[in-house]
């Protein structure tokens, strides 16, 4: 029986609610904790948060990795991937449950950790190379290499901070790939650099992996997990939902993702909450969450429903579409409000086609009364992506901004 | 808690990560795996300190030389403060030297945690090594400074006497004490940023409690040991004896000392006691 490198046993780590919005508390607190408790009140922990402000991060979770394996982590946003790698890159402390890890183990949550801007990229190299946990021996032999494979020869004497973007991250990059360790823990850090660099990344990346060393790997895209990785754990919520073959690992997460509704993912807030209760939201008559495809030809209809538990006067119901955190545009279902009664209710709105350009679209659904000001809105609630392949009088698609007025102007020409 | 111990067989190490007990040693052997990183970060300190200055390392003799101009004409001509019988410039001078040392080593210190909040949440070493490293990158001025300090005893024709030999010494409880007070701090300042406007307000008060402008024979002898209570009293007067070739007073050092290294063991430990919990509250 072989022993696992990594072991993780029951771990769960735990947070204050109060500590994620407000890290900084103030020595006044503990002060007068102090008067109000001289003896129990020496640390700040023991301030006993109530229980509903906590937060499981990860909750009792379980697993253990061999030599060579080449693992993914997948989940969503808040899953619980980062805080893993943070336990077990030995950033933050578990509150519960143990890890055992067996050799050495480097972590890279980031690239360029460390860099100092006035420093140049040779100074940098020995910086990070250090930070990382390599000796300056190690650096030195491969100095040369990292150089190479970063392609900033020429200005390996010149401060970081004149680099141009590009340079920074593949020096970068160069420093983290070269880590000799038996285990590495890598978190979203091929997301970096122009494409043709992010292909060289991923071919060392699977270097890496097929020298035998063992990898732990968290990211978002889906694709270089299924190339780099032989195994998948599904992180959700805190608990290890599947582990197994990375093919079934990505499957079981994207059946996973698209069973859940858009209304049940929403972030509500806002004093009608109670009055207004949406329990559906459709695009183009689908109700899921992720995974709404529209062809640039399409209209997008997008639609909400909901009960009222009372009457609400001048009532109307927003549309905001967002696209990378940027408000696009805001439509009303009704151009004057209108009183509703108590009962049912739907808004619809209809998105023309080619107006937006490829990409991600989010949507946020505010219901609101104009006449006293209360308000209600459910963030998130609805997702869809345009698709790229735009109408022929285009060639690319690139420099299109983000909306399309499909509106030609005039010329007039003089000699 | 974690811990390195060999496996029975040879490498690979294992290790255990565990939810941190409240106490616990100080891993040396762990700091001393990473004495390399030490070194870089105490040298990314000293290089980038005076990048982009025209003066460059100039600053580091301008300053405390610029101070002892100051004091010299403030307290020594227009307060005729007095000097134990030496040229108030190399009095006031050989106490700047071990006390500008110290404040800018807490001073550094104290924030350095902060101000190295990005590592500290995205990637792991023994976190001593930053307020370490801080205290360290405050040696180099203090090595320039001595040079001066050393012309300076030339200039004014005060003799080098043997005394210079236990320099060396009183440099070390400096720096101890430096260490003590400055991972105090800085573990402090992280959950509770009123260190960072406590912190400079609280060097400023301890200047004064501290015999750099004054001599401690102003003090009554009664009260002496009173001003001994605060070590950096015994490793000031020390420093001077060490230069000026008075002698030494071994009972007010003695107790200095003692607080000095009751200070470094509480600095250290209350840091370690936190440490784990860095990341989370940075």
């Amino acid at each position: 029986m072989t022993i696992p490198v990594i072991k993780v046993e029951g771990l769960t780590k735990e947070y204050v609610l109060g500590e994620l919005r407000q890290p900084v508390s103030t020595f006044y607190d503990l002060l007068s904790g102090w008067i109000r408790d001289p003896l129990g009140a020496t640390s700040p922990r023991a301030i006993k948060p109530a229980p509903d402000a906590r937060f499981l991060a990860l909750d009792d979770v379980s697993f253990d990795v061999n030599a060579g394996e080449v693992v993914g982590i997948i989940g969503r946003n808040g899953a619980g991937k980062s805080t893993l790698l943070k336990i077990l890159s030995r950033i933050t402390a578990p509150s519960r449950g143990r890890a055992t890890v067996r050799g050495r183990l480097s972590s890279l949550l980031e690239v360029g950790t460390g860099f100092h801007a006035e420093l140049s990229g040779r100074e940098n190299i020995f910086l990070n190379g250090a930070i990382l946990g390599m000796s300056r021996r190690e650096i030195a032999r491969k100095f040369d290499e990292i150089v190479a494979f970063a392609e900033v020869e020429k200005f390996i004497d010149t401060p970081v901070k004149r680099y141009s973007s590009g340079m920074y991250v593949r020096l970068a990059f160069g420093v983290a790939a070269h880590l000799d360790s038996d285990i590495l823990v890598i978190d979203e850090v091929l997301a970096v650099g122009d494409s043709a660099f992010q292909d060289k990344c991923m071919a060392k990346m699977g270097d890496l992996s097929h020298g035998g060393r063992t990898v732990i790997f968290v990211s978002h895209n889906h694709s270089a997990i299924a190339r780099l990785c032989n195994r998948g754990i599904v992180l959700n919520r805190g608990h290890v939902s599947y582990d197994g073959r990375v093919g079934d690992a990505l499957v079981n997460y994207n059946q996973a993702s698209q069973k859940e509704t858009s209304v049940a993912a929403a972030t509500i807030a806002g004093p009608l909450t109670g009055v207004v209760e949406l329990d559906a939201m459709y695009v183009n008559d689908s109700s899921q969450l992720l995974g709404n495809v529209v062809k640039p030809e399409q209209t997008i209809a997008l639609r909400t429903g909901g009960k009222l538990h009372a009457a609400v006067s001048s009532f109307r119901v927003t549309f905001c579409i967002y696209k990378r955190g940027e408000l696009i545009f805001t439509v009303h279902d009704l151009k004057e409000p209108r009183d509703a009664a108590a009962g049912r209710f739907e808004a619809r709105i209809e998105i023309p086609a080619f107006l937006l350009s490829p990409g991600e679209y989010v949507l946020d659904v505010g219901a609101y009364s104009t006449e006293t000001g209360e308000w209600m809105l459910a963030k998130n609630i609805g997702h869809f992506s345009v698709t790229n392949d735009w109408y022929e009088n285009y060639e690319t698609n690139h420099a299109m901004g983000v909306v399309n007025l499909n509106h030609f102007g005039s010329r007039s020409e003089w000699t | 808690m974690t811990q390195i111990s060999p496996a029975s067989s040879p490498p690979p190490v294992e290790l255990v990560i565990e939810p941190p007990r409240s106490w616990r040693m100080l891993n040396v052997r762990e700091l001393w795996a990473y004495r390399e990183l030490l070194w870089v970060l105490t040298a990314r300190d000293i290089k980038v300190r005076y990048k982009q200055t025209v003066l460059g390392a100039g600053w580091a003799i301008l300053r405390p030389f610029i101070t002892m101009v100051i004091f010299s004409v403030v307290f020594g001509q227009l307060a005729k403060m007095p000097s134990d019988g030496y040229p108030y410039p190399i009095f006031v001078y050989s106490a700047l030297l071990p006390w500008t040392f110290f404040a800018g080593a807490i001073g550094a210190s104290g924030g350095s945690l902060i101000g190295s909040a990005h590592l500290v949440s995205k990637v792991y070493f023994p976190r001593l090594i930053v307020p370490l490293s801080s205290v360290g990158a405050g040696l180099v001025d203090l090595l320039i400074s001595t040079g001066i300090l050393l012309a300076m005893m030339v200039w004014y024709g005060v003799g080098w006497t043997p005394n210079l030999l236990v320099a060396p010494l009183l440099l070390i409880a400096v720096v101890f004490t430096a260490l003590g007070v400055g991972t105090l701090l800085s573990a402090l300042t992280v959950a509770y940023r009123d260190f960072t406007h406590l912190t400079p307000f609280m060097v400023q008060i301890w200047m004064y409690i501290t015999p750099v402008i004054f001599p401690v024979s102003l003090v009554p002898e009664q009260w002496r040991w009173l001003l001994y209570l605060n070590p950096m009293t015994g490793l000031v007067e020390g420093f001077r004896s060490a230069f000026l070739g008075k002698p030494f007073d071994l009972q007010g050092i003695a107790i200095s000392f003692a607080i000095a290294i009751i200070l470094f063991v509480i600095g250290v430990a209350y840091f370690e006691k936190v440490e784990r919990r860095f990341a989370d509250i940075i």
